[in-house]
């Protein structure tokens, strides 16, 4: 706690330490790592394996845009924004695509996102196809300065990476968690053991479309910039981030931190390699999924007994409280 | 005596397989009844349709006063059925407690320290108290069948349904468990029990139902119903007049 605590600090003390291009990336980091968590909460967890999250990427990114340049919101409170009407959002494509299972379930969420895509390309005074800047005002009421704007979206990927592993955590901590990770173990049990299935993933996908949306939110405010090919990009927000999850150890907390920090370090060495960076990445995949299916964390715990977010319950010897 | 259970014409088919071809039949409430027939004659099935995994093609399941043939299996869980699996369903990547825990908090409704209590009960009646901590998935087959029971169990059930639990078990494994079953049945719980090894059936059970492809083909006293031609000729493959 304390290590994690004191890492932290030095981590929001960054600005005053860290150049301009590294906060970006950090700033960057923290927004990968917030997806990763919540697709693994969602295809790791509930088992909906969705490749069409980047809809509510490219719904927040856009709402961050409409809502400054139209509604005169300030940013913040735009993204928050577009994040509960994700969530709003999100409630009707449940009832549609979770009539459908397996690959089935994942192509209708690519599709859905695909429309996404399509109709904010029509909406000319958002730019239409190729897209628009955020306007100077609204960039200046974030901060005057440049370094001051970059400072404070940086705290803001911060905070939010920050607060999606806490509620994570706090979620899968709960009973609810616990009927989920039932449920991600054996659907079958799970229902017999009265879990409403159905309802428990329901909320899991709206929950993690309303953060997504807002992270989305955060990742067009560092760029400045969006365009329906990057804001609905299938490569950018959802293949790396199934890529993160699935190295790291998918139905897992530790999973996605750890892959982040795998795809990240892959990125920043092999960068200059151009194309061949992604087969190098392909490659990756396809020996984890060979040799470590469970991820490297799985990997790790099939040696150790261990766990960095203590989530199980467990029975002590001289009460039956609830404890690490 | 009023029933709990209530099976009227039940009815169900995929295609040209019947697994339910009108069977009827009550349970009361307290009864110990076993459930006998040959591979794929439809008992799995029955609990199905029993819990709700399946859903009937026609005819209805009654318990405790309430028609529950158009119910979810959570809802039904809630009202007080819980079953086992044939083939052990753990929650592998939880500890064998959470998976007591699962079934204390969403079938049962209990909270915090009750759930907890509760779940540990459960598991020092099937024996798995030492274990509380481990990792299902790293459980032994007759752990796991243990564990199947008490799964069941912590969802504090009215009716319990076994699904051969005693398959695959040694004779002493098989001694401890009726054990456990008899007092289960003893603390008042309903218990319906699907088994091929027929002396723990026997042990347990106060009515024997006999079904085959679908339909219930005998139903009575256990001893009467073992030395019934029927039951020989389905067992055994002797012709009933032989």
């Amino acid at each position: 706690m304390v290590i994690a605590a004191l890492g932290l600090l030095v981590l929001a003390a960054a600005p005053w330490w860290a150049g301009r291009a590294d906060l970006r990336l950090l700033g960057e980091i923290y927004l990968y790592l917030s997806l990763a968590m919540l697709w693994n909460l969602m295809a790791g967890y509930a088992g909906l394996v969705s490749v069409g999250q980047q809809a509510y990427v490219g719904f927040g990114g856009y709402l961050l845009f409409a809502l400054t340049m139209f509604g005169g919101l300030h940013p913040i409170a735009a993204i928050l924004a577009g994040g509960i009407l994700a969530g709003f959002l999100s409630v009707p494509i449940a009832a549609l695509i979770f009539r459908l299972k397996g690959a089935y379930f994942a192509i209708g969420t690519w599709v859905m996102a695909e429309v996404f895509r399509l109709s904010f390309a029509q909406a000319s005074s958002l730019g239409g196809g190729s897209g628009s800047s955020l306007p100077v005002d609204v960039v200046r009421s974030l901060a005057d300065s440049r370094s001051g704007r970059e400072a404070l979206s940086y705290w803001l990927a911060l905070g939010a990476a920050v607060i999606v592993i806490a509620c994570v955590y706090l979620y899968l901590r709960s009973n609810r968690g616990l009927a989920l990770t039932a449920i991600r173990d054996s659907e079958v049990a799970a229902a017999g053991l009265g879990i409403n299935i159905w309802r428990t993933k329901l909320e899991v996908y709206v929950v993690t479309s309303a953060f997504t949306a807002i992270i989305g939110g955060l990742i067009f405010l560092q760029k400045l910039r969006i365009s329906p090919d990057a804001a609905f990009s299938v490569n950018d927000w959802t293949a790396f981030v199934i890529f993160i999850v699935v190295i790291g150890g998918i139905g897992t907390l530790e999973g996605p931190i750890i892959g982040t920090i795998l795809f990240f370090v892959l990125r920043e060495t092999l960068a200059d390699l151009g194309t061949t960076y992604l087969i190098v990445l392909g490659l990756v995949a396809i020996i984890i999924m060979l040799k470590a299916p469970k991820g490297v964390w799985g990997l790790i715990r099939s040696r150790f007994d261990l766990e960095l977010f203590p989530l199980s319950y467990r029975v002590r010897t001289h009460d039956a409280d609830k404890g690490a | 005596m009023s029933a709990l259970l209530s099976i009227n014409d039940l009815q169900k088919s995929f295609g040209a397989v019947t697994v339910a071809d009108a069977s009827s039949f009550d349970v009361a409430q307290g009864e110990a009844v076993g459930i006998l027939g040959p591979n794929g004659a439809g008992k799995t099935s029955l609990f199905n349709l029993i819990t709700g995994a399946l859903r009937a093609d026609s005819g209805t399941v009654r318990f405790d006063g309430r028609d529950i043939t158009k119910l979810p299996a959570a809802a039904r869980c809630k009202m007080g059925v819980a079953r086992s699996f044939q083939i052990p369903q753990p929650f592998t990547g939880m500890t064998v407690f959470e998976n007591a825990l699962v079934g204390a908090t969403q079938g049962a409704g209990l909270r915090g320290r009750e759930a907890e209590d509760h779940a540990l009960a459960v598991l020092t009646e099937t024996g798995l108290s030492d274990k509380a901590n481990m990792r299902a998935g790293s459980l032994s087959l007759l752990e796991r069948k243990r564990l199947e029971l008490a799964r069941a169990l912590s969802a504090k059930p009215k009716l319990l349904l076994l699904d051969e639990i005693a398959g695959g078990l040694t004779d002493a494994e098989c001694g401890a468990l009726i054990d456990t079953i008899k007092r289960i049945h003893a603390n008042g719980t309903t218990i319906i029990w699907i088994e091929h090894v027929v002396h723990a059936l026997m042990a347990v059970a106060e009515r024997l139902i006999v079904i085959d492809f679908g339909r219930k083909v005998a139903e009575g006293d256990p001893k009467a119903i073992m030395e019934s031609a029927e039951v020989k000729e389905i067992y055994l493959g002797i012709a009933a007049d032989a």
